[in-house]
This record gives structure tokens, sequence and C-alpha cells, in this order.
């Protein structure tokens, strides 16, 4: 009794302490951008003069809107393009034998540990020849190319949990081998797909390397790397409000992407580990 | 409604290893046929290519005299029940049962119908908005059954469809499952590895072992005159008894004494290539408390100590250890009977009325025509050939 209560004090002592050094940095950008530009400095953990100046002055920022709009179009485009092929390669990584199954794999491995920094430049050179140079599909392609190796990897582990004889099955009730993928594996499927499509999409949100590399102006240039082209008022002054305010402004979405798939990415995690 | 033919079928995996060898059957329209085995026996492999889950590697498979090598599942119009149900999880019980429907592009009423009148032979009216999950055990193979008969398809393949089920269960769905199948008349091939079910539900039993088939026909045939000793030992619970025995001149040796050779045992003493040493082989129920039998002039006797004695309720079951080594035989290990150990032992099955108790010495009758005789290294039945 007296060991139990101890862990659980344990426990909570730990956790308090992770969740404070994870949050401490967002709750201080967040503070940040509802700080009037005067008291920047102060050190307040609480912002002593409360302004939502930073956001109003973002959101008339045309480049910060135009950012956001490339950020979500490119982001979406990925994701989706990336779950529809990745969905279907960890299939057969998951059902069928193939020659090359080994090798696929292993590519998509390799493709997953590359060092992204080190495609930046034959990347730029590609595409400035291609005419693809900033554009929406600059980013989408390499984007596509990172998220394929997660998504494989991730959906062929849910396929594999699902048993095999519902898809015999759906064979014998007369099925084509697509019917039997679509109407009865996809549906099983579909907590993976979405935890996966949520990866995805975080993943593409969150690039900076690429963002920044392979635009030139606002065409395609996504909102984190519209942020690092902000400027102050004057060249003497730091751009910080509105820097914490955009940050703040693009954390939001994935905010409200797991908590409101958090049931979904949980059972999504976990579904399947129990003989059901 | 269908004739299905398998003609010298044989699946060999690219390894090379053959799962099924030369299977030669012929299903007539309308028959329950069961095909049984220990596990990896190639019964379920024989299923499968039948369903076409698995592609046959050599030799044809009809229905209705049409080829049907390479058509895909769908085209085969067979409906199949899985050990695990195979139900969709996803899906409630009507949508379950209408997907074959669905699939095969039926009217909305018409479906509707179907489903309702297969839910209604299954006593699954009140389930139909239910999912899987929400459903016992029974019910869910219930439904899956559901889904099987829903669209009235040529042939129903089931692969050991109760093996999940508590005993009780079992046997009141092993029987509805018969029920069902004669009113409906399906061309129907059942796999089990449970002789219980094979005997109480087939037309014909088709016993296999090794991917080669043992022997095919009626339960009763295959109990009465099993061809080698796999089949004497797979078939009958409690197993047949075995028990090493010397051929001499006119006489059977056997460790519950000695068998005089006429009738069949003289026919089978005397056929070709006989070895001296022999396997006997006698039923537990060929068995009786010999002070209740009035008419022991034809057979033999034998008077052993009860090691332990079980009362069935209509029979005992009376265990006893012979003074001489356990048959070991690759034959018998494979049939599922329980470990050998190194004492040879006897089970008799008696009358309830015997007075047999555990301990005691009692003296049994047996039938000196039921015994068997089998050959050492082939497992032949020397007195069925």
């Amino acid at each position: 009794m007296e060991a139990g209560r101890r862990s659980v004090s344990g426990w909570t002592v730990a956790n308090v302490v992770v969740v404070l050094y994870a949050m401490v940095p967002v709750l201080w950008i967040a503070s940040l951008s509802f700080k009037d530009p005067s008291t920047f400095t102060d050190g307040s953990f609480i912002p002593r003069k409360w302004t939502l100046g930073n956001y109003a002055g973002i959101f008339t920022n045309a480049d910060f809107v135009r950012g956001l709009v490339n950020s979500i179009g490119i982001g979406l485009i990925s994701t989706f393009v990336a779950i529809v092929f990745g969905t279907m390669a960890a299939y057969a990584v998951a059902r069928l034998t193939f020659p090359g199954k080994r090798l696929l794999i292993g590519v998509s491995l390799l493709i997953a540990m590359f060092p992204q920094i080190s495609l930046v430049s034959p990347l730029f050179q590609i595409e400035r020849a291609l005419g693809l140079f900033n554009t929406w599909a600059g980013l989408i392609l390499p984007y596509i190319t990172f998220a394929l190796p997660l998504t494989i990897y991730t959906l062929s582990a849910f396929f594999r949990e699902i048993p095999w004889e519902l898809e015999k099955a759906a064979k014998m009730d007369g099925a084509t081998p697509f019917q039997a993928f679509w109407q009865v594996i996809v549906p099983l499927a579909a907590p993976g797909m979405v935890t996966t499509a949520i990866l995805a999409f975080i993943f593409c949100w969150n690039d900076f390397l690429f963002a920044i590399s392979l635009t030139s102006s606002d065409a395609a240039r996504t909102a984190p790397a519209t942020i690092s082209f902000f400027t102050g008022s004057t060249q003497f002054e730091d751009p910080t409000g509105s820097i914490s305010a955009a940050a703040v402004v693009i954390t939001i979405p994935i905010v409200i992407f797991v908590l409101f798939f958090q049931r979904r990415i949980v059972a999504g995690l976990t579904s399947g580990a129990v003989k059901g | 409604m269908a004739e299905i033919v398998l003609d010298h079928i044989t699946k060999r995996y690219a390894d090379g290893t053959v799962a099924v060898d030369d299977f030669d059957v012929r299903i007539a329209d309308h028959e329950f046929v069961i095909l049984v085995g220990p596990s990896g026996c190639g019964k379920s492999t024989t299923l499968n290519m039948i369903a076409g889950l698995e592609d046959i590697t050599e030799g044809e498979l009809r229905v209705d005299g049409r080829r049907m090598n390479e058509k895909a599942p769908r085209d085969r119009d067979m409906a199949m029940v899985f050990q695990s149900y195979a139900l969709y999880p996803h899906m409630t019980v009507r949508e379950n049962i209408a997907f074959p429907l669905k699939l095969a592009k039926m009217g909305r009423e018409e479906t509707q119908e179907r489903v309702e009148r297969a839910a209604g032979l299954l006593d699954l009216a009140p389930y139909l908005d239910r999912k899987p999950a929400a459903l016992s055990g029974g019910q869910r193979q219930r439904v899956a059954m559901g889904r099987a008969i829903v669209r009235d398809p040529k042939a129903f393949l089931m692969d050991e469809p109760l093996s999940n089920l508590d005993a009780k269960l079992r046997v009141q769905m092993r029987t509805s499952i018969s029920r069902l199948q004669k009113s409906l008349g399906t061309t129907t091939v059942y796999v089990t590895h449970d002789q219980t079910e094979a005997m109480t539900l087939g037309d014909r039993i088709v016993i296999m072992r090794a991917g080669l088939i043992q022997q095919i026909g009626p339960p009763q045939e295959l109990y009465d005159h099993p061809r080698n000793l796999f089949v004497a030992g797979f078939i009958g619970s409690p197993s047949m008894n075995v028990v090493p025995a010397r051929l001499e001149e006119g006489l059977l040796r056997t460790p519950i004494g000695d068998i005089p050779l006429r009738g069949r045992l003289g026919r089978a003493a005397e056929g070709p290539d006989v070895p001296r040493d022999v396997i006997a082989g006698i039923r537990p129920e060929s068995f009786e408390d010999a002070s209740l039998v009035h008419d022991a002039e034809e057979g033999g006797t034998f008077t052993g100590t009860v090691d332990l004695l079980e009362s069935m309720g209509p029979e005992k079951l009376a265990y006893f250890t012979l003074d001489t080594g356990a048959v070991r035989s690759e034959h018998l290990s494979e049939a599922g009977g329980e470990e050998a150990g190194e004492e040879c032992r006897l089970v008799a099955q008696l009358d309830p009325k015997s007075g047999a108790r555990r301990g005691q010495p009692v003296r049994l009758w047996y039938d000196t025509q039921a015994v068997h005789l089998f050959h050492p290294k082939t497992g032949e039945n020397l007195t069925e050939r």
C-alpha cells in the first residue's frame, strides 16, 4: 500500500516535470504573442499589457495569409497522395509476396533515413531545370517522397493485424480483389489511416528546410518559411510579436487535429493488440 | 446444387513440399462429404483448392463437368464458412449476411427478403442490427452460416466451423448444420479434425494423412472395416486397442489370450507375405463383462485388474494395463490417440450393470471375430484385404 502510494507520487512528479519541460516554451511563445511590443523584454511570464495587435498584424500581412493557404493546400494534397499510394503499397507489403519486396522495404527505409539537407542542393538544381522551382508541385513532390516511407511503414503494420481470413471470406462472397480491399480491408484499417494521415500532414506542415530552399516568392512559400521573412516595423525592431503570434497560429491546426482525432489515434495505435 | 469432381489433384508448394498428393474424389450432388485427418494432413489445403483460394498444381477440379482450376473464387459460386467465422466487424449482422448479395448487385427488396429468410432459418432475426462484437460465439457462427446460405450457392465449404465453440454448443450446432444441409440439399464439403463430427455429420468421410487419402467411405464402413492401422486408430472414441500379437500354427497369441485362427482371422493369416509378428486391434466395445455374457462360446476371455473405471452413464469404461510393451507404430502416433506410454494399455467398454470395480480383478469376454490384424510395417489391415 505504502509502496503503491509512493510510486504514484513518484509518477506524478515525473509527469509534472515532463509536462513543464514540454509546455514552458510553448506557453512562453503564447505569452509573447499577447504582449504589447513595449513589454517584450520585461521578463514577465504573464503579459502585463495584453494586446491582440500581433495577431491583427500577421493577418493583415498578405504574405503570411498566402503562406497559410499554401501550407494547407500543399499539406493536404501531399497527405492525400501519400495516403492513397501508401495504402496500396502497404497492403502489398503486408499481404503479397512479390520479387523485390525486401528491396522496396529497404529503399523506403533508406529514404526515411536520408539526411534531407544533403538533397536540398540537387533538388534545387533539378527543380529549376524542370520548372518546378517555386511551385506547389515543387514542394508536394519531395513531401510525398518523405511521407511515403512513413505511411507505408505505419499502414503495413495495421494491415498485418487485419485477419487474412476476412479477405478470403470477401473473395468467397464474390468480391473482386479491389472490392475486398475497398469494402472490407480499408474500413477496418481506417483508424490506422487517420493516424498515418495526421502524422504525414504534420510532417508536411512542419517542414521548413524544403519550404525555404525550394521557394522564392509567396507563390508556394509555406507558413513556416514565411515567418522567417517577417520584418519589424522599423529596421531597429525585432518582429518578435508577429513571429510569436504566427507560431501560435500554425500550432493551432495541429492541436485541433490531435484533440479531434485523439481517440482515433489511440484506438489506431492499439487496435488489434488484443484479440477481439 | 452441383457435383464436384476432384480429378487426381495435387498441391505442391514452390519449395517442393507436397501438401496434397493425388486426391481423387467424386462428390455427388446433395452429398455431405467430410475431410478429416490430423493437423497438417492437407485437408484444409484441399478445401482451399476447391474454393479457389489456393492454386491447383496438378489435376483438374470440375463442377458440374466444367473445369474450375483457373476460375477466381467469386466465379465458382461456392460459399465458405471459416473457423474464425471471418465476420466483417464493421458491418451489422444484416450487412454481413447481405454482403454476398450486395456484391452480386441484387435488388434491395429481394436482398431484404433473402436476408430475413436466412435469419429466420438460423434464429438470428433479433440480432440483425447488432455488430458481430456484440454476439456470442454461437451467434457469430450462425451469422457465418447465414452469409453462406443466403445466396443459395452451388456448394458449401466449411473449414472447421465448430472448433471455436464450447462442447455443448458444438453438439447443438452439429445437429443444426446437419438438418440445414439435409433440408437445403446443397453439396457440402466439411473439414474437421474431430472424428466425432466426421462420424455424425457425413454421408461419406475422406480420411487423410500427410496429403494422402487413407480411405473413403460412409462412417460405418470406415468404423467396421478400417483399411489400415491409421484409420482404425483415428476413427472411434475411445480409440481401438492395439496389442502386439504373434501368429502361430492355428493360433494368434496375444497378451489377452490365444485366439484360434478361424473365419476371417484364418483367412487373414493365410494371406501372402504376412509376417509372424503382427498388431492386433480390438475396439473397446467388443469387450464385455464375462458374467453378463450368456453365450460365451464365440469369444475369448481374459482376466485383468481394473486400473481406472469411468462411469459414463450408459456405459462404463474400464482401463487395464497388460504386462507387455506398448505397440509402437508411426501409424498410431499420428492418429491423434492419447500418447502411448511404456506399457500396453487396454480400454474396455462395459455394460453399466457390470460389477467391475477399481483395483479389483474382473473377467472380460471379447468377440474374437471383431479382432483386426494389422501389418506392423505398412499398417495395412490384414483382415480387410
